[in-house]
């Protein structure tokens, strides 16, 4: 596959990299990227992953945009409100990048459909606001031997860490077991900074463009986290995985997904999470 | 003695235990927060045997949770 002269010229900045090039785009362009959540995460890394030009990106939420998204959620705008999010997503995607295919799932995701999700895809983007999707997204790209980027927002404060099955700890490693419901506060009752979202979305969509076209290290082995009150980001260097982990471990006690029922930032009574 | 707490050098009582530390740091949450001591994790029911030593290297690992409802 060439560049078009106007492929090379929309993606010059990468092409000069040493560490992207050519080759890199090229990868960049042939790769699938899912990105589970069109909210505040997900906005900022769909942007900047269709201005990269991966090639498919596929984009999974039920809800519609709702007016309290607008604070951070930048990839859908005022004239968006009551639109499903993922066409929302859909429309600012293409109209940054032409050259992306924008594949849409307007739907949750549950034990019975997320296998059917990631399967096509090389690399996963969490950016869901609860803890029984982030469990889920684990297990399942566990199971499914999917590399993907988990990462979590609240008020002034973002962490990220990057699973690469079989090569490091995976999120279940670090926390177990999701806690109970409203045991931990979600954003819609402690607030979080927009601009976090930013933050965090970004550093997500770095990971999956330096795991597409193998450049840098990734956050395998390592949660980021970013205050923006003092301004410093800490590595945490996390343990190896863990050997007695319940789905990556030698011996896995979860075999088969789980869906569990918790609150989050934008639970509503009634809404399946 | 000193220890590395969340990447900061603190002074902290001899024999201090993991308990005693999330106390004092006024850790939120702290039956929900996984620690890590020298890059080993430490179970929730030994936080409060576990006595840390001059040098150690303490982590808190907090659930976040934020971004969208999918």
């Amino acid at each position: 596959m060439a560049f078009t002269n106007e492929q090379m010229e929309r993606y010059s900045r990468h092409i000069i990299l040493k560490e992207i090039g050519v080759k890199g785009q090229k990868k960049l362009l042939a790769s699938k990227v899912l990105i589970i959540g069109a909210g505040g995460l997900g906005a900022p890394a769909a942007l900047y992953l269709a201005a990269a030009g991966v090639g498919t990106i596929g984009i999974a939420d039920a809800d519609a945009v709702d007016l309290s998204n607008l604070q951070r959620q930048i990839i859908h705008s005022t004239a968006d409100l009551g639109k499903p999010k993922v066409l929302s997503a859909q429309e600012s995607m293409e109209a940054i990048n032409p050259d992306v295919q924008v594949n849409t799932y307007q739907e949750f995701i549950t034990s019975s459909n997320i296998m059917d999700l990631i399967r096509d895809y090389d690399f996963i983007l969490d950016g869901t606001d609860n803890f029984p999707a982030k469990f889920l997204i684990n297990d399942a790209c566990v199971m499914a031997g999917k590399p993907f980027s988990h990462a979590g927002i609240i008020r002034f404060k973002g962490q990220l860490m990057t699973v690469i099955p079989g090569e490091g700890p995976c999120y279940r490693c670090v926390f177990k077991n999701p806690p109970p419901k409203d045991a931990v506060p979600t954003c819609r009752q402690a607030g979080v900074i927009g601009a976090m979202a930013g933050v965090i979305g970004c550093l997500q969509a770095l990971e999956a463009i330096k795991y597409i076209t193998g450049t840098g290290e990734l956050l395998v082995g390592s949660l980021l986290t970013f205050d923006a009150l003092t301004m410093e980001f800490h590595k945490i260097r996390l343990p190896k995985k863990d050997p007695d982990c319940a789905v990556c471990g030698e011996h896995p006690t979860i075999t088969k997904l789980i869906d569990y029922e918790q609150a989050a930032c934008d639970w509503k009574p009634g809404e399946k999470v | 003695m000193k220890i590395t707490v969340s990447g900061e050098t603190k002074d902290v009582a001899d024999g201090i235990t993991v308990t005693e530390l999330m106390e004092q740091e006024k850790v939120e949450t702290p039956e929900y927060v996984s620690v890590s001591v020298n890059e080993e994790f430490i179970s929730r029911g030994d936080f409060s045997s576990t006595k840390l030593k001059e040098g150690d290297t303490v982590e808190f690992l907090y659930f976040m949770g934020g971004g969208s409802a999918a």
